[in-house]
């Protein structure tokens, strides 16, 4: 390994860098374009559910039911409804997602500390929301029904009911941006580092520049590291830009170590450059090594990799398959590292796969390009 | 200096069914222009790149500055300088650019690139243009920096790919003077080219038609031998029309088109020139001038592939 001839592959794709400063602006502020606006969009957190009310009722007690559902940011009050079978219109219309029908005597009965039954309909063509809005109602239903009980009962006759104190631990208000937004920030660096590499061979072949330096004593592995280097230090500004985003815009916090989440990021990083750089020195052209690094990492890394459907929940086969991927792994170690403030102790396997798929990637790149020097 | 600086024994190369380079065997001394003559696709190119390590020979040996180009690659690259048809510059860089690039690649140092660089510039006339990006070069000049940068890190041997195709008189003169001078400070040079003048500045040549060495001489003495007949020049008007009258005229079937006259080759010398005047007067022609002459490279360079596609019988190409 020859050091000079490295630095001079990484001097001259430097230079080809700085020739164009607009591309490299794009390169640098598109991910944190992209952050802020998949962080902003893609949300999961279902909330302001419009939700109508049957209350022939009319008693304090049913409008104190709605009253309570509604006063929360869960749900959003979206009017009365004169008979139960305008239920089908509203819902139908869309203008309520849920409908309460609350029975005549409900007042009464509930005074009585009779049982009463209430009927909730829900659309359920939304399947998402409609399941997290029979899970706030259920809840809300429940609360309402003891708090009603506690105030009727002497305390003794509640008896023996289980009363979960629950609480949730790293995401404490369940905010689905701090969840999304280190994935999120996995998956763009992933794009970004491959579609980085995946010109800088293929462009030399077509240009016929490769020629030149196959020709000359500089080695495969010499070239590599050459080109490698520059775009590290892209990537890794672009990782500052996009931690500075999540910081400032979505409130990420970092709880793991700084040092070992930069090192983790690392290796990330050489295993997505070194994925552009297999693309590279297999592809035909430019074109074809820009839509391959393209899909290649933008599909797998969105649907595949656990940045939104948990890889628990995949057949076995695909699970093994997406251990494949760098993502995989970063993906649990970015989310792990900032939320949870987890440590080597618990992620050295991931450390560990990160680590051989970056040295195989670069392995595979190094003989490939050998072959077709 | 007694070792020879290329020695090729029966290399080959084939892409398949496709044999672009049949069982070629030569060798150049240290100090030699060694010239590879042939038409576009008659595996020169091939030649170069198995002998510069780009290729891998199917078959056959081959040692260049007393390294095996299949056995130590690496020693072949640091000793040689090779420059491409495509010339392997990169446009967007300036001319300063690519000269430092390739002293990096080939390791020189600080100090000893500096001066080369130097060097280079000066040969090549770019002394003023340092700054100007490569794709603003006008051929002529793209093309001395890309033999600048060939010759940066001092190779033993150099291996030109067509290096003037395309370019104006001037600049390729230029450029052989650029060559000679490498002769005299004892550098090997092998050079491909189409151009028949080029090919008669070599020391010596290689005749290379599909794939095949056809002939390997200096450029005088290839004439010499193929001078089996005698040729008669012949300046007329029209032509077009006059090699093909005689063409068709018994005895006359060997007649050709030769710039702006045409070339008959007769087996007999004896009042060869008389006979083609009074065939092509008889014709109707004008007739200038009829001589007998010695064969230019090119009047050998057809025969040869003339043989060859007979003996060959099916047409090669």
């Amino acid at each position: 390994m020859n050091l000079r001839r490295a630095w001079a592959i990484s001097e001259k794709e430097l230079r080809y860098l700085l020739r164009d400063p607009r591309s490299l602006g794009v390169t640098l502020l598109l991910p944190v374009v992209l952050l802020a606006l998949f962080g902003y969009a893609i949300n999961f957190d279902v909330k302001h559910i419009p939700l109508a009310v049957y209350d022939p009722d009319a008693s304090p007690e049913s409008r104190d039911l709605a009253q309570a559902l509604t006063r929360t940011e869960y749900f959003r009050a979206a009017g009365t409804i004169g008979a139960p079978a305008e239920a089908d219109a509203v819902l139908a219309r869309g203008e309520a997602k849920v409908v309460l029908v609350i029975p005549a005597g409900f007042g009464r009965d509930i005074a009585a500390g009779r049982p009463v039954r209430i009927q909730t309909l829900v659309n359920g063509s939304d399947s998402l929301t409609a399941s997290v809005a029979l899970g706030y109602l259920e809840g809300m239903l429940g609360d309402w029904a003891r708090r009603r009980a506690g105030e009727a009962l002497p305390r003794q006759t509640r008896g023996a009911a289980i009363d979960p104190k629950v609480r949730i631990w790293y995401n404490e208000d369940l905010s689905s941006v701090k969840f999304i937004t280190p994935g999120l920030a996995v998956f763009i660096l992933m794009l970004l580092a491959a579609l980085l590499t995946s010109q800088t061979i293929v462009r030399e072949r077509e240009q016929g520049t490769m020629e030149g330096l196959v020709a000359s004593p500089v080695t495969a592995k010499e070239v590599l590291l050459g080109k490698l280097l520059p775009y590290v230090a892209i990537a890794l500004a672009d990782v500052a830009l996009v931690a500075a985003a999540g910081r400032l815009l979505f409130h990420i916090p970092l709880r793991g170590g700084p040092l070992l989440l930069l090192a983790l990021l690392l290796l990330y990083l050489l295993a997505a450059l070194g994925l552009g750089l297999l693309i590279s020195a297999t592809a035909r052209t430019q074109q074809g090594a820009y839509l391959v690094a393209f899909i290649g990492t933008l599909l797998p890394t969105l649907l595949l990799t656990g940045f939104i459907f948990p890889v628990s929940s995949m057949p076995k086969v695909l699970q093994a398959i997406v251990q494949l991927h760098p993502s995989t792994h970063f993906m649990v170690i970015a989310r792990a590292m900032t939320l949870k403030g987890a440590g080597l102790a618990a992620l050295w396997p991931r450390a560990v796969a990160l680590a051989a798929l970056a040295a195989a990637v670069l392995g595979l790149t190094a003989a490939r390009f050998r072959k077709t020097l | 200096m007694s070792a020879p600086a290329i020695d090729v024994q029966r290399l080959t190369k084939r892409f398949g069914d496709f044999t672009a380079v049949d069982d070629v065997s030569f060798s150049v001394a240290r100090g030699e222009v060694f010239g590879l003559l042939g038409p576009n696709g008659a595996g020169k190119s091939t030649t170069i790149r198995m002998l510069c390590g780009i290729l891998g020979p199917t078959a056959g040996r081959g040692e260049v500055a007393g390294h095996d180009i299949v056995g130590e690659p690496e020693a072949v690259r640091a000793r040689i300088g090779y420059m491409s048809q495509k010339f392997s510059l990169y446009l967007d860089l300036s001319v300063l650019e690519n000269l430092e690039f390739y002293g990096g690649v080939y390791g020189l140092g600080r100090d000893r690139l500096g001066e080369r660089i130097g060097w280079a510039l000066e040969m090549a006339g770019l002394r003023e243009r340092g700054d100007q990006l490569a794709a603003e070069l006008p051929a002529g000049w793209r093309q001395r920096l890309a033999l600048g940068c060939a010759l940066l890190h001092e190779p033993e041997v150099v291996f030109l790919d067509e290096p003037t195709a395309g370019a104006d008189p001037m600049s390729r003169r230029q450029f052989w003077e650029v060559i000679y001078e490498l002769r005299g400070a004892g550098v090997t040079t092998l050079v491909s080219t189409h151009y028949m003048d080029e090919a008669e500045r070599c020391d010596r040549l290689g005749f290379i038609f599909a794939g095949k060495l056809a002939a390997l001489d200096r450029p005088d003495r290839l004439k010499q031998v193929r001078e089996k007949g005698t040729l008669v020049e012949v300046e007329c008007d029209r032509p077009a029309a006059a090699a093909a009258a005689l063409q068709a005229t018994a005895g006359f079937a060997s007649a050709r088109l030769h710039g702006a006259g045409i070339h008959v080759g007769l087996d007999e010398p004896a009042g060869a020139a008389a006979g083609v005047r009074s065939a092509l007067e008889e014709a109707g022609f004008r007739v200038e001038r009829a001589e007998v002459v010695g064969p230019t490279l090119e009047d050998v360079f057809v025969s040869l592939i003339e043989e060859m596609e007979a003996s060959s019988g099916a047409a090669v190409r």
